[in-house]
């Protein structure tokens, strides 16, 4: 079974952290996928640039509309994520509480639809 | 169908009837296992006992009528799974992931397991409180949605949507039908506690409403306590079972003939059942004992000083002092805290208690809750600080919410002298 874990934290936090913190933020990172592309539970992982870069899409009635910024203004923002593979809920927390911003943001663990 | 006047078919029903009161809920815990889904199982359960009824009429009563249930309300199952493949491809592999039938299914080892299982699905973390208590109520104790409804104040289909959306949940993030695994099992254990404790909470000092005590919901708690206690022999479910007799033993004794409210200290202790208090306390002692206990024991072992006094006056107050000083360790909560303050007014006089509840006030901790306030106001009456009492009193009553405890502090304040 597939689930996508989001990755929400605070864009300004990692902007506020200096230098050596975020670097070492960054390593576990690596170590992380590392570790669960050994153990096979790892499918697909991306960071994401900061919402500031975002377009949000819409088409009403055939048109399309296009607005600068996320779907929603939130306090934490999703920066990226990870889609793995577990038995089922319980491994699938278990490893979401390892990903790296777990510590100071949150991860939001979505199950995959299978059709 | 047979004859409804036939006094032999009258007994079969009635040992049907008692046989689905006692064995419903074991059957459904094993067949949730088997099949694999809350609903197929429901569904299959309720079949097979259909069947019961009309088999059972010959007076053919299996030996074991459990395993007997399991066995049917699972062919069943496959058979209208079968059913259904012939008219939908994919329901295949629904009959594929059927295990083949055998009678270790009814196993007492694994049954026992099952209702485990049950239990700590009912009280997966990934589910919201209000929906581990509707679901545990549900499943593991067998009521009725209404009746949960009517317990908890709610509209019964809000509670049923509810129900459904936790099915749902378990169904599709897959939420495994586990026990779990032994580094997990005290913070999932912790979970099942809390969800019990709610359920006593709620039918002991029911939060909103006009009447004290739903005493339906506390005995509920205590059975699924005891429940608990013979799966999983556990310190902690020693300690809340003690803490949910040792509450229980005053319901007698803290409301009066008119339904108002009486404190502990003005309880006529005579009214407490010795029974459950004695329960209590060997239980407290034995998880004491276990070096291995956490909270609930704690909180039991204050409960059973209590309960051990002949008079309020004899109370071993520093015995309860010390055990919140462990129990605010283990879990530094202002309500404790509070609870500590009482306490401390007790052994040392009223200006101590009060020092710590300006103290947490001061720290903006426990300002919206009644019972803060009215503690203070209580200190402040027995100090002859009557304007602070009054000042007190008031904000108490404007938190408050239960009639009882109102209509309390009411008399409270009339009491004071102007």
């Amino acid at each position: 079974m597939k689930y996508l874990c989001l990755i929400y934290d605070e864009e300004s936090t990692w902007a506020a952290m200096p230098k050596s913190e975020s670097d070492a933020l960054m390593g576990e990172y690596f170590g992380f996928t590392n570790a669960i592309k050994a153990s096979g539970n790892y499918v697909a992982g991306e960071a994401l640039q900061p919402v500031h870069t975002a377009t949000t899409v819409r088409m009403r009635n055939g048109k399309m509309t296009t607005t600068d910024g996320p779907f929603a203004e939130t306090k934490e923002q999703l920066g990226g994520f990870y889609l793995v593979e577990a038995s089922d809920l319980n491994e699938a927390i278990q490893i979401a509480s390892r990903i790296p911003s777990a510590k100071i943001g949150s991860i939001e663990i979505r199950p995959i639809v299978v059709f | 169908m047979s004859n409804v006047n036939d006094p032999a078919a009258d007994e079969i029903r009635s040992r049907i009837d008692a046989l689905y009161r006692t064995e419903s809920r074991r059957v459904l815990a094993t067949l949730i296992r088997l099949l694999g889904d809350f609903d197929r199982a429901e569904e299959a359960m309720h079949d097979a006992f259909s069947v019961a009824v009309e088999r059972w009429a010959t007076g053919d009563v299996p030996a074991n009528p459990r395993a007997w249930l399991i066995s049917t309300a699972r062919f069943r199952a496959i058979d209208a799974t079968r059913r259904l493949a012939r008219l939908d491809a994919s329901a295949n592999d629904v009959a594929a992931q059927l295990h083949p039938v055998n009678d270790a299914a009814a196993d007492d080892e694994d049954v026992v397991d099952d209702r485990l299982r049950l239990i700590f699905t009912c009280c997966h973390p990934a589910l919201a409180h209000e929906s581990q208590i509707a679901l545990t109520l549900r499943e593991v104790c067998g009521l009725t949605t209404e009746e949960i409804a009517r317990a908890f104040l709610t509209a019964p289909p809000a509670l049923a949507q509810r129900i459904v959306r936790a099915k749902a949940k378990i169904r599709h993030a897959r939420i495994p039908y586990q026990i779990p695994e032994r580094h997990d099992l005290p913070q999932r254990l912790d979970a099942v506690l809390h969800v019990i404790y709610l359920v006593f909470n709620e039918g002991y000092l029911a939060s909103t409403g006009d009447t004290l005590t739903r005493c339906d919901l506390s005995a509920e708690a205590i059975r699924l306590g005891r429940l608990l206690q013979e799966l999983l022999p556990e310190p902690e479910v020693d300690g809340l079972l003690a803490l949910m007799l040792l509450q229980e033993s005053r319901r007698l004794a803290r409301t009066s003939n008119s339904g108002e409210l009486v404190l502990l200290d003005q309880q006529d202790r005579a009214l407490w059942n010795s029974a459950m208090i004695a329960e209590g306390s060997a239980l407290v002692q034995r998880a004491l004992q276990s070096r291995r206990f956490g909270p609930y024991t704690l909180q039991a072992a204050i409960a059973a000083v209590h309960a051990e006094a002949q008079t309020a006056e004899s109370t071993d107050w520093r015995q309860i002092v010390g055990l919140y000083d462990v129990l605010l360790r283990a879990d530094d909560s202002p309500v404790i805290a509070l609870n500590r303050a009482a306490a401390l007014a007790m052994r040392d006089g009223p200006a101590a208690g009060l020092a710590v509840i300006d103290a947490l006030f001061g720290s903006g901790e426990l300002l919206d809750y009644h019972l803060a306030h009215a503690a203070r106001a209580d200190l402040c009456r027995r100090l002859e600080r009557f304007g602070e009492a009054r000042g007190s009193y008031s904000l108490a009553l404007s938190l408050a919410r239960q009639e009882p405890e109102r209509r309390f502090l009411q008399r409270r304040l009339d009491q004071l002298p102007s």
